[in-house]
């Protein structure tokens, strides 16, 4: 069945059509949508779910992970000021291995108060262990949130499913929903190996000394490295269920590609169309989407870098006192190469400032004058 | 003389509490009441190292340790999984008084405004005790502690937190002393046949950080309700106040407060300011009970 939605409801029927059982959600611009779906759909019975009205984001997490270790699946929603407030939590929901799936909207940072889109808020995430998933469209966004569920509970570390804030959490699109049967079958109830039960108690989390901490930090590791190959058996098992296939990145015309363009969410989809016009001006030039940012697929990327002359990542985030942050990711994946290509950092469309296919071409043609890189950072659009 | 406590021992003896802890007295009188269909979520406190070290844990039922300001919205989460998997469970937040009346309140106001099916221990020992005794919303007027050193002892009274909660109308708010177990049991069996939000507050002193005698913990308890420094009360709704160990002659504070250490260095001014102080809430008290 298709249905047209916006983004935010894509969110919502993802974890509709996932069974999500309980639902701790508190609200903030551009996310509301999501919860009150959700609300509705809880109140009116079309969910068999429990929908926490909770006061703070922070009491969003932490009861999110309080019931997601009695084995139920959890569902939550937030954005820029609201993961901030997250933050210490964040990381508690990965030591405690609770497998939660988390619409985020991308969203600049205050002050000055603003509500327009950004990656800084999910990127200055990156180290709690929470895996990231940068969707461009809904119907993407609605099948990574079936995928996200899958690959979560089965290496116990939970997973954030990422979207630019207005540019697709309130654009509609047609989305295909797919059969209730067929996910109930593709994504089976959540069976954790333990979980909070009076009938064999356990303590978890209590105080562990130096040595025992350090082995529960290699098993956060390990199973965020065996969720690496997993994102990519899910996405391909969910292209023959649901015939969309999904990878940890995504390439377009890069098979003879020279020179590549390297970004992610929405920005990539614009980055695509320009992709198609430089080739119909002559250039040899491919588009990187890199979908799962943690964990980062570093293998993936080296090998599409290894035939490339040069290569530009354009971000809508950054690390101050660095540099873009998918910039810094893909420059430390290719370091250790015999003969890495020259990357070139551009920052663009911070605060949510339009990037349009001009402004990637733009970039594109700016990068092909330049003999290397000579900063970590191009800005692209800022008025000085 | 009936048995009202039950005897089945559920707390183990190996946990790791100081000598003379009210706070392991009110777990283990707690664990006997509420049984062993019961889930702790525990908050930074010092039950968070009673509790273990990891592997071990002394309360032989499930604990889920959480965020310092994160026991009721954790237990509200906690309750809610079990729900929709349709699992009866008692679900107890358990925190000491700074997880309660300063950074946890927020998240426990929430779970009371929502009335989420949970009943809400705070073991009051008057101080952030397990970081070493810093002053806490609920540190008692002109006591030491760390940040309150006796240049400058606490200048503010202890924080009517029962009064906010009353605010809530939420179903069962209670007041209980680990000096009065009988009276501890009660409440915490009426508070388990409740559904809703239930608050109770057990005082528990601490021995170290009250610069206490261990041997004196139920004395001072004690003392605490005879000088209606701590009156032992429960709510119903939020209106219905009574007070449940009537004091027919109350105590002079003095007897109280000089068995401990954190008031040694007070004048006999002090002495009287907070005998005064104990006058008047006992009338604000009075008030609301409506005697």
């Amino acid at each position: 069945m298709r249905k047209v939605m916006i983004g935010n409801h894509a969110l919502s029927y993802g974890a509709k059509i996932s069974r999500a059982q309980v639902i701790p959600a508190y609200p903030i611009t551009p996310q509301t949508e999501v919860v009150e779906l959700l609300s509705e759909m809880c109140a009116n019975g079309e969910m068999d779910a429990k929908f926490i009205k909770v006061e703070s984001e922070h009491s969003a997490m932490t009861a999110s992970i309080g019931a997601s270790a009695t084995g139920a699946r959890v569902f939550t929603a937030t954005s820029a000021q609201g993961l901030a407030l997250m933050h210490e939590v964040l990381h508690w929901a990965v030591g405690a291995r609770t497998p939660i799936v988390m619409g985020n909207i991308n969203r600049a940072m205050a002050p000055p108060w603003t509500i327009w889109t950004e990656q800084t808020d999910s990127l200055a995430q990156r180290d709690t262990g929470w895996m990231q998933l940068y969707a461009q469209n809904s119907q993407e966004v609605l099948d990574s949130v079936i995928q996200a569920y899958k690959v979560a509970e089965a290496v116990q570390i939970p997973a954030m499913v990422i979207l630019a804030a207005f540019v697709l959490s309130h654009t509609s699109e047609a989305v295909e929903l797919p059969e209730q049967g067929k996910v109930d079958e593709f994504l089976p109830p959540y069976e954790p190996e333990y979980r909070i039960d009076p009938a064999n108690p356990h303590a978890f989390g209590g105080l562990t000394g130096p040595d025992g901490y350090f082995e529960l930090r290699y098993q956060i590791q390990k199973a965020i490295e065996d969720a690496l190959p997993k994102w990519d058996e899910v996405g391909a098992e969910f292209g023959e269920v649901f015939g969309r296939k999904y990878g940890l990145i995504e390439t377009y015309k890069v098979e003879d590609a020279k020179n590549l363009i390297i970004s992610s969410a929405t920005l990539a989809s614009t980055a695509r169309t320009a992709v198609d016009t430089l080739r119909e001006k002559g250039e040899k030039v491919g588009l990187l989407r890199i979908r799962i940012f943690r964990p980062f697929p570093s293998a993936q990327i080296r090998s599409i870098l290894s035939s490339v002359d040069r290569a530009v990542v354009v971000d809508r985030n950054i690390s101050f006192g660095a540099s873009g942050i998918f910039y810094q990711e893909v420059k430390a994946a290719v370091y250790n190469e015999k003969n890495p290509p020259p990357i070139f950092g551009v920052i663009a469309g911070i605060g949510g400032r339009d990037v349009t296919k001009k402004d990637i071409i733009d970039i594109y043609e700016d990068i092909m004058r330049m003999d290397e890189p000579k900063s970590d950072i191009i800005w692209k659009g800022v008025r000085l | 003389m009936k048995l009202t406590i039950p005897e089945e021992e559920i707390m183990g003896h190996g946990h790791l509490a100081c000598q003379g802890c009210g706070g392991a007295l009110a777990m283990r009188y707690t664990l006997k009441t509420l049984g062993r269909n019961t889930v702790l979520s525990v908050p930074a406190c010092c039950w968070s190292v009673i509790d273990g070290p990891f592997p071990h844990s002394a309360v032989n039922i499930p604990v889920f340790h959480t965020a310092f300001e994160a026991a009721a919205s954790t237990a509200s989460g906690i309750k809610a999984g079990f729900e929709i998997q349709g699992k009866d469970v008692n679900v107890v937040a358990w925190a000491g008084d700074g997880g309660t009346y300063d950074i946890g309140i927020q998240a426990l106001s929430g779970a009371a405004e929502r009335n989420d099916d949970i009943l809400y221990i705070c073991y009051d020992n008057e101080a952030y005790m397990n970081t070493g005794v810093q002053r806490s919303g609920s540190t008692p007027l002109k006591a030491w502690t760390t940040t309150t050193p006796v240049a400058h002892p606490k200048d503010r009274p202890k924080k009517d937190l029962i009064s906010i909660m009353a605010a809530h109308r939420m179903p069962y708010i209670a007041t209980a002393s680990v000096a009065y177990p009988e009276d501890l049991t009660e409440k915490l069996e009426k508070a388990k046949s409740i559904k809703g939000t239930r608050f109770l507050l057990i005082f528990s002193p601490c021995p170290p950080g009250w610069r206490a005698d261990p041997k004196n913990t139920v004395k001072l308890a004690r003392l605490a309700v005879e000088t209606k420094v701590f009156n032992l009360l429960e709510i119903e709704n939020g209106l219905d106040w009574r007070i449940t160990k009537k004091i027919r002659k109350p105590k002079p504070v003095i007897e109280y407060l000089k068995l401990q250490g954190r008031f040694r260095h007070l004048t006999e001014d002090d002495v009287s300011l907070i005998q005064e102080n104990v006058e008047k809430e006992w009338n604000i008290l009075m008030n609301k009970v409506g005697e």
